[in-house]
């Protein structure tokens, strides 16, 4: 049985850690993408100009509010309705383009990621100790120091644990690019059940490679979180 | 095509999508909500061996893609055709409607399970002590004290829960259930039509929506005998909204 994941031309192995190559490429060009989305979203809601409050509040409750399947689709086809019509208006006798699924992939679940990323960083924001802040006007900081050298470095620590759960969930999100013909994990696996006839096995298979996945982050996540509150001391 | 023509043509499609996804949505919170307290007292009271395989369950729904464990079921089951006609269990397996359920059903369970753990966990130590010293038996203290007690915990993280299934009720399209995002799929792959794909986003809002406000309303109730103690003048002033 362990020859069809065996390496080469005999089994899929190579096959699915093509695949497994995109899954893990596609996560992490698409988190910092998400985060700058997320910082962008998170200090519009927190500006003082309403009309910003408002886009900001309005992006993140209406991304938190769909299905990421839906949100891939209207980026995948939306994106690529909007190129064809810009590149006609452009350049009428192109030849229409498609929009790749890869950069559909980064920019939906970027989208997704961003929308819950903003709300994690808000929350971190407002759980600063304010007395900071103000010791820092007290010595005569400006407002752009206070926050580059106090508010900021301490972000971290406060938004690690949010921030951690979102990559979890934007990782195994990555699965529904292969409803876009990307060929990541999900779907090297069921090109190698379209062969084999072995559906079982092979879902199997790409659960339990998932799987070691998350929990490795859940590991590395512990492990930064531990390093980020090394100066605090426990209650 | 405008949108609204779209509306108007394909509306009885997009409606019988929307009946689909809160039948799925519904259907998988409501077999996990029937599993999970059992689970969830396991969880709680059991040898840690005894909880390893609760364990490795839960850890299993939440690291591995919801899509993938959809695929498992649906197209994994193909591989025991044979036994699965002796036992009679294929024609619920061969049906896209029953596997996306059973799949919602065992994801929802998992991360139910672990939310009313933490609401269990919440309960006051000296409430359970104080149904103990009145003579209440263990299940009596569970059905009157520890578990009303718990799911005023949970909740809030309950109805999140709730909608995170709602989003993911639209994977059911992948394998062929016409909920509303396959409904939408279909339309779209009919009209090219992109502004379909905005009534599909506006029907998903419309039902968190909706959801949103039932369930903050059953929460006030939940917890109407703690308003009463803790707001007192509120009830002098007409009654509006207490939570943003």
């Amino acid at each position: 049985m362990f020859e069809l994941f065996s390496y080469g031309d005999a089994g899929w192995g190579d096959e699915i850690l093509r695949g497994l190559a995109i899954t893990v490429q596609l996560a992490i060009v698409t988190l910092p993408v998400g985060l700058f989305l997320g910082f962008l979203a998170a200090a519009a809601s927190m500006s003082r100009l309403l009309p910003l409050r408002l886009l900001g509040f309005g992006y993140t409750t209406v991304m938190r509010g769909l299905p990421e399947i839906l949100t891939l689709f209207v980026v995948y086809n939306g994106a690529g309705l909007l190129i064809n019509a810009v590149l006609q208006w452009w350049a009428p006798e192109a030849a229409p383009t498609d929009f790749s699924p890869f950069a559909a992939g980064v920019v939906a679940l970027g989208m997704v990621f961003g929308a819950f990323a903003a709300e994690v960083l808000r929350g971190a924001f407002q759980s600063l100790d304010s007395g900071q802040a103000e010791a820092g006007r007290a010595i005569g900081m400006t407002e752009r120091q206070i926050f580059l050298r106090i508010r900021l470095p301490q972000v971290w620590r406060f938004a690690l644990p949010g921030l951690g759960n979102l990559w979890i969930n934007m990782l195994k999100d990555t699965a529904l690019v292969s409803v876009i013909a990307l060929d990541d994990l999900m779907r090297m696996t069921k090109v190698a059940v379209g062969v084999t006839k072995q559906p079982f096995t092979f879902y199997l298979l790409a659960c339990l490679i998932y799987w070691a996945m998350c929990v490795l982050s859940e590991l590395v996540l512990g492990q930064m979180e531990r390093r980020a509150n090394r100066g605090i001391r426990r209650a | 095509m405008n949108p609204l023509e779209i509306l108007a043509q394909y509306w009885p499609r997009l409606l019988d999508g929307t009946l689909m996804t809160i039948k799925l949505t519904l259907l998988g919170a409501l077999i996990a909500a029937l599993v999970s307290p059992a689970f969830a007292l396991i969880r709680v009271h059991a040898s840690p061996m005894a909880q390893a395989p609760l364990r490795l369950y839960v850890s299993f729904m939440r690291g591995t893609p919801i899509l993938a464990q959809l695929f498992l079921i649906y197209y994994g089951s193909g591989q025991f055709r044979p036994l699965l006609q002796d036992w009679g269990l294929w024609t619920f397996f061969r049906d896209p409607f029953n596997c996306a359920l059973l799949a919602f059903a065992l994801n929802s369970t998992a991360y139910q399970t672990e939310i009313l753990r933490g609401g269990i966990l919440g309960v006051a130590r000296g409430e359970i002590e104080a149904a103990k010293a009145i003579g209440m038996s263990r299940f009596t203290a569970l059905r009157r004290v520890v578990f009303p007690h718990a799911y005023r915990i949970a909740w809030p993280a309950l109805g999140n829960e709730v909608i995170l299934l709602m989003k993911a009720s639209a994977l059911a399209s992948v394998v062929t259930v016409f909920d509303v995002m396959g409904r939408t799929r279909q339309v779209f792959s009919k009209t090219f039509d992109f502004s379909v794909y905005l009534w599909a986003a506006l029907i998903y809002l419309c039902i968190t929506a909706v959801f949103v406000l039932l369930w903050r309303q059953a929460e006030r109730r939940l917890s109407r005998h703690i308003g009463a103690r803790h707001q007192a003048p509120a009830t002098v002033q007409p009654l509006k909204e207490t939570r943003a």
